[in-house]
């Protein structure tokens, strides 16, 4: 982030400091940077800064007084969960506060009846569904980063998951969100009944990359645990033919309760870690499961079958217990580890795609491969379009980040010609926002920091992150040209 | 047609600059909900037609003046659906005017809202520029999520030109039951039932009957109703029935009396409020025809965690929607601000300041 890299301002830090302690116990205020040291980074750990100071609250109360008091310090504050985010949403920011959520961790009320449970923001994505699993009931959102990622991080990021073509994204999942606002207000976004009165606004603040408030209290619904579930294993020569057959299962009527694919290079890099026994010769693997009763899983994988027969899998095989369909997923799920295993660093895109464009992509990430020198296996949220083209490389050689890069921000601008997006799930944060520049026009953007400043006039929440300024756009040089016209022209070109 | 939009776009201009207030407006089926009814009539049906369909990809981009009609058609002949059944209230409906009174019907308590299914918006805002938001795709959190809160905005941030949408597949069966059952029990019975693994795709209870609908696999929605009971009903006066409810052409809603919108958590128990309940969404929509006193019906329902709409109703006085609180109202009137510099659009239609 060297455009941006600020010096630590110790007569700030101070007055900083002695604000936080007046509200917090003095173990909950971290200012050493040995000890705000483990918060300069994110799950995006190219990027890193370390915070003036760490606030650590405790109740919805302690986040209000924080919030008021860096206010009135214009000090800006960067909100953080488990920092499992994979765009930098939570990089901190070296004029400002790091406000860790993560020891407000209570499960506040589960209510097995209503199935509803009103968590704090710290509370991780899969302790709920534990929590709730005496009741035959789970939170269905399951980013793969599940057992570590907390839920008002899920939130902010508006999280997905590989089951959420059938199962929906956090924002489907979420009824209530308690806010405190910069200015320690607290407001309740949406409630415990299926809708609010006045705009839907618990819709407008989940995804919001904690810019808009910060949340203190969490409604989210439960629903039943499927009685049981099923994956296919399906093997296709080619590509495109595996992306047409997702699409085909679909045509079909049928929404599957996951639907992914590898390419043969991660399925490769996969198989040596974990010995799923995939078919090595494949050129893409596809899992398509079914959930549900018994009797409608059964019904659902022959019709999935036979959709993928027709599709043109030359091999299939059906899990016949839960042991099986957890080895047939276990490749899949352990992607980004063993990219880890094979490279010294990898970068993961997010990019989402209308999946009929599938093959052109992928044809393009190839040639991509070759112009950069770079190898790209890609794993793919088939269902929805989602990619995640894993780029191969060693931070430690300049050249190769800088080549990383560039390949990254060519896919990036590739999903915005198909009519696709820069981020599917993993948030703009820090990483993608040259990339909004591309995806969105001048006054749209404009439009992004107006409603900004609805909620915080001062854009002290999280700045520097996910909508660009304008300045920014116009020094990255590549912004959206729509009809022929220049956008800004009121600001000097360089 | 981009004549059209440019044409949309001049008259916001012109409207904004002497700040004379525009109401926007599809087929006028929905004039009933809402506040006041205030400023000239901006036509949104003079931009219409489907853009894009890719049945595979689940999307349908469609433009605002399109009849709603219409759009269900297109769907049907791909199987696919509107998942969260939206009232047309009229032949008129068009698709801009159910995004902005972003009312859903039975199949909500199961698929979700309007707001659920929305994938992106392109609109005009008070300043006249042509803005988009989403896009076409299932995932997408680049930016903030502008185009969701469209949904129930009733118009008062901009004029919603086209609106992208996902619409699933068709249940492959369905089948409606129904069970003789007092009120209490039928809340009790229909939380339990939401608890449990079973396609439940609507409910409606009235009078001591509750009515279920099953939509699914059919192996699963044999089973639901082995395990349900009650008397089947036939598909076609099932089909009349869930219609009757949605568009409310139910007996229950030819009242004379204010209709009243009850939301509220599922669990809540009977509300002891005068007059003729009629419930949906597992417990969580109540239907209210009464002659109660407004303050007394929005007790009953905050008191319950919940708040009460004046759905339908000749006097208006107690107020169409529940008041804001005061920060919340705040963030409203700044976005308000945000989007229609001037307060041009159907001001005062969802809230008197807004």
């Amino acid at each position: 982030m060297n455009d941006s890299f600020r010096l630590l301002d110790p007569v700030r830090q101070v007055e900083a400091v002695k604000a936080l302690r007046a509200i917090l116990p003095a173990e909950a205020v971290l200012y050493e940077q040995e000890d705000t040291k483990p918060y300069e980074c994110d799950g995006l750990s190219a990027y890193r800064e370390l915070p003036m100071a760490v606030a650590m609250p405790a109740n919805e109360e302690q986040v209000g007084r924080i919030l008021r008091a860096c206010r009135e310090l214009k000090v800006p504050v960067v909100a953080r969960g488990a920092g499992t985010g994979l765009s930098g949403g939570a990089l901190p920011h070296g004029k400002g506060v790091l406000l860790s959520l993560a020891k407000m961790t209570r499960i506040l009320a589960l209510d097995p009846v209503a199935r509803t449970a009103r968590v704090q923001p710290g509370v991780r994505n899969s302790a709920i569904s534990e929590a709730a699993a005496p009741y035959g009931l789970y939170y269905a959102p399951d980013p793969s980063s599940q057992i570590a990622c907390t839920i008002g991080g899920n939130v902010a990021e508006n999280s997905g998951g590989v089951h959420c073509l059938k199962y929906g994204l956090t924002v489907h999942n979420v009824l209530r969100v308690r806010a405190c606002t910069i200015e320690g207000e607290v407001v309740e976004f949406g409630n415990e009944a299926l809708d609010a009165p006045g705009l839907d606004l618990l819709a407008l603040v989940t995804g919001s990359e904690g810019m808009l408030a910060v949340a203190t209290e969490i409604t989210v619904k439960l629903v039943p645990t499927p009685e049981t579930a099923r994956v296919i294993l399906a093997a296709f020569d080619n590509v495109e033919k595996a992306g047409n057959a997702a699409a085909d299962v679909i045509a079909a009527g049928i929404i599957p309760a996951g639907l992914e694919m590898m390419d043969q290079a991660a399925t490769r890099a996969v198989e040596e870690y974990v010995h799923a026994g995939y078919d090595l010769a494949a050129a893409a693997l596809l899992l398509c499961e079914s959930d549900g009763t018994a009797e409608e899983v059964e019904e659902e994988i022959a019709r999935m079958t036979a959709v993928l027969k027709r599709s043109g899998a030359y091999d299939f095989r059906i899990s016949r217990n839960e042991a099986e369909r957890l080895k047939f997923w276990s490749g899949r799920k352990a992607a980004f580890s063993a990219m880890g295993r094979i490279s010294p660093d990898y970068y993961c895109m997010d990019g989402t795609i209308p999946r009929k464009r599938l093959g052109e992509i992928l044809m393009f990430i190839a040639t991509l491969e070759k112009k950069y020198g770079l190898r790209c296996p890609n794993v793919f949220h088939a269902g929805d379009g989602n990619l995640h083209p894993l780029i191969l490389f060693d931070a430690n050689d300049p050249d190769q980040l800088r080549r990383t890069e560039a390949f990254a921000g060519e896919v990036l601008e590739k999903c915005i010609e198909v009519g696709g997006t820069i981020t599917g799930e993993h948030g703009v944060g820090i990483e993608k926002i040259n990339q909004m520049c591309v995806q969105f026009k001048p006054n749209e953007l404009a439009l992004f920091r107006a409603v900004k400043r609805a909620f915080d006039q001062e854009g002290l929440l999280n700045p520097d992150k996910n909508i660009p300024t304008l300045r920014r756009c116009a020094e990255f040089g590549r912004m959206h040209v729509r009809g022929g016209q220049l956008p800004h022209p009121e600001l000097p070109r360089f | 047609m981009q004549q059209v939009i440019q044409r949309y776009a001049d008259r916001i201009r012109s409207a904004a600059a002497e700040k004379k207030p525009l109401r926007l407006r599809g087929g006028g089926s929905k004039d009933f909900y809402g506040q006041a009814l205030e400023g000239e009539v901006l036509d949104t049906r003079a931009y219409a037609g489907i853009i894009a369909y890719e049945p595979t990809e689940l999307v349908i981009t469609v433009r605002c003046g399109t009849p709603l009609m219409e759009l269900d058609a297109a769907l049907r002949v791909e199987g696919q659906h509107l998942a969260f059944e939206p009232p047309h209230f009229g032949p008129g409906a068009t698709v801009g005017g159910m995004l902005a009174a972003g009312l859903s019907g039975p199949r909500r308590q199961c698929a979700g809202a309007v707001r659920d299914f929305v994938l992106g918006v392109r609109m005009l805002d008070g300043r006249g520029d042509d803005l988009r938001f989403g896009g076409q795709v299932m995932k997408n959190v680049a930016g903030y999520d502008v185009s969701r809160p469209m949904a129930g905005s009733l118009g008062t941030l901009g004029l919603i030109l086209e609106v992208s949408l996902k619409v699933p597949p068709l249940p492959f069966a369905e089948a409606t039951l129904k069970l003789e059952i007092p009120q209490d029990r039928a809340i009790g019975i229909l939380n339990h039932w939401g608890g449990k693994p079973l396609p439940i795709s609507a409910c409606a209870w009235a009078e001591g009957d509750l009515v279920v609908r099953l939509s699914g696999a059919a192996s699963a929605v044999k089973a639901a109703r082995e395990a349900i009971g009650g008397e089947s009903i036939e598909p076609d006066q099932a089909q009349r029935f869930w219609l009757g409810i949605r568009e409310q052409t139910d007996p229950f809603f030819r009242t004379d009396k204010p209709l009243w919108r009850l939301s509220v958590p599922s669990v809540t128990p009977p509300l002891a409020l005068p007059g003729e309940q009629l419930i949906e969404w597992g417990g969580s929509l109540r239907w209210l025809a009464s002659n109660a006193d407004g303050r007394t019906i929005r007790e009953a329902a905050a008191q319950a965690g919940g708040h009460a709409t004046l759905f339908r109703a000749s006097d208006k006085g107690a107020g169409v929607f529940t008041p804001l609180a005061p920060a919340l109202a705040k963030i409203h009137r700044n976005l308000k601000q945000a989007f229609d510099p001037a307060g041009i659009f159907n001001p005062g239609r969802m809230y008197p300041d807004l």
